[in-house]
C-alpha cells in the first residue's frame, strides 16, 4: 500500500523507462529467417537488399518484414546468389526481370519512371515560373499606377 | 480583366478537380495487386522439372513448341483454383492445350486434388519448392500464362480465370496466336 502511494508520483518515469527499454531491444531479425551468413560483409548486404525489395504477396512490407511464403523464397534465392558472389546489381536485376520494377520500393530512374522521379520537380519549376510571372506583372502594374497599391 | 477572361479563371478550378477526380477514379478502377508482367514477349524461361504424375519423366520449356498453350499455376491448397478448376475443363474440353505448374505442393495432395476435380492437363510441372515459379515471376495462384507457338509468353492473367475473362481475353488472344502461327 505504502509502496504503491511512494511509487504514484513516479508511474509516469516508470512506464517511460520501460519504454525506452523495449525500444532499446536489438531490433528483431527478419521473420522467419536464416541464421545470418558468416561473412559479416555479405550478412549487411542481405540485410540491406532484404529491406529494399518487395514482397508482392503483401505489397506494403518489404520481404524482410513479411511472412508470405513467396517472401521467403525471395530472401533464399537473394542468400543463394550472395553466396555465389553475384553484385547487389545482378541480383536487383534478376528479380526486377522477373516481377518488373514494382519489386523495389525505389524504382529506378529509365524511360518509364522518368516522369515519376523528375515530375514534381518539373512542377515546382512551373509554379515558380507563374508566380514570378504574376509578381512582374504586379509590379509592373504599380509602376505605371502608383496610387493603386495603396488605395 | 474583361469579363471572358474572369469567367475562364473560374473554370480552371474546376478543370482542376475534374482532372482530380478522373484520376482517382482511374485509381479506384486500378487493382495494384494485379502487377504486369515484364516476361511478355520473351521467351518462356528455362526449366526442368519432373512432372506430377509421372516423377521418372521431366518437363521443360520445349513443352510450348507448337501450337499456342496455356501455362496454369496451380496448387492443391488453393481455394480460388477450385473455382477457377471447373473453367480449365471446359477450356480443356474445347481443345485447348493446358500444361499446370504445380507450386508449393505435395505430390500426394495435388493427385487427390486431380482424382476429386479432374484433370485438365496435359502434363504438369512438379515444382514443390517454388524455384521454378520464380523464374516466371509466380507471385501466387493461380495465374496463367498464354504461349504462342514457339513459345514466347503473349500474355499473363493474374487471378482465376473466370468465364468472362476467358471470353474477353484469353479466347481472342488464343485466336490470335492461332492465325500467327498459320503466317510465321
Amino acid at each position: 500500500m505504502t509502496v504503491t502511494r511512494v511509487l504514484r508520483p513516479f508511474s509516469a518515469l516508470l512506464a517511460l523507462l520501460a519504454l525506452t527499454t523495449v525500444l532499446a531491444l536489438p531490433r528483431a531479425r527478419a521473420v522467419g529467417s536464416s541464421p545470418p551468413l558468416a561473412n559479416p560483409v555479405l550478412e549487411a548486404r542481405y540485410q540491406h537488399l532484404i529491406e529494399e525489395v518487395r514482397c508482392l504477396q503483401c505489397q506494403d512490407l518489404n520481404i524482410a518484414n513479411s511472412p508470405a511464403p513467396l517472401a521467403t523464397l525471395m530472401r533464399q534465392q537473394i542468400r543463394r546468389m550472395l553466396l555465389r558472389g553475384e553484385s547487389n546489381r545482378a541480383i536487383k536485376h534478376y528479380l526486377v526481370a522477373r516481377y518488373g520494377d514494382f519489386v523495389l520500393f525505389k524504382p529506378p530512374v529509365d524511360r518509364e519512371t522518368f516522369a515519376l522521379w523528375w515530375g514534381p520537380f518539373v512542377l515546382l519549376v512551373l509554379g515558380v515560373l507563374v508566380l514570378l510571372t504574376i509578381i512582374v506583372r504586379r509590379a509592373r502594374r504599380d509602376a505605371r499606377d502608383p496610387l493603386r497599391s495603396t488605395e | 480583366m474583361s469579363a471572358v477572361r474572369t469567367r475562364l479563371l473560374f473554370a480552371l478550378p474546376l478543370a482542376l478537380i475534374g482532372t482530380l477526380v478522373l484520376i482517382g477514379w482511374i485509381g479506384l478502377k486500378h487493382n495494384p495487386s494485379r502487377v504486369p508482367s515484364p516476361l511478355i514477349g520473351k521467351p518462356a524461361p528455362v526449366f526442368s522439372l519432373p512432372r506430377l504424375r509421372h516423377p521418372a519423366l521431366r518437363l521443360t520449356e520445349r513443352v510450348f513448341r507448337g501450337r499456342p498453350t496455356l501455362f496454369n499455376v496451380w496448387a492443391s491448397w488453393c481455394v480460388t483454383c477450385v473455382a477457377e478448376h471447373r473453367v480449365l475443363m471446359s477450356l480443356a474440353g474445347r481443345g485447348v492445350r493446358i500444361i499446370g505448374l504445380d507450386y508449393q505442393d505435395h505430390r500426394r495432395a495435388a493427385l487427390a486434388f486431380l482424382h476429386r476435380y479432374g484433370n485438365p492437363y496435359r502434363a504438369i510441372a512438379y515444382d514443390p519448392r517454388g524455384i521454378s515459379a520464380m523464374n516466371w515471376g509466380v507471385y501466387g495462384t493461380p495465374e496463367t500464362f498464354v504461349l504462342g507457338p514457339h513459345g514466347v509468353i503473349r500474355g499473363k492473367i493474374i487471378g482465376p480465370l473466370t468465364r468472362r475473362v476467358v471470353r474477353r481475353r484469353l479466347l481472342p488472344l488464343l485466336r490470335r496466336l492461332s492465325s500467327s502461327r498459320a503466317r510465321a
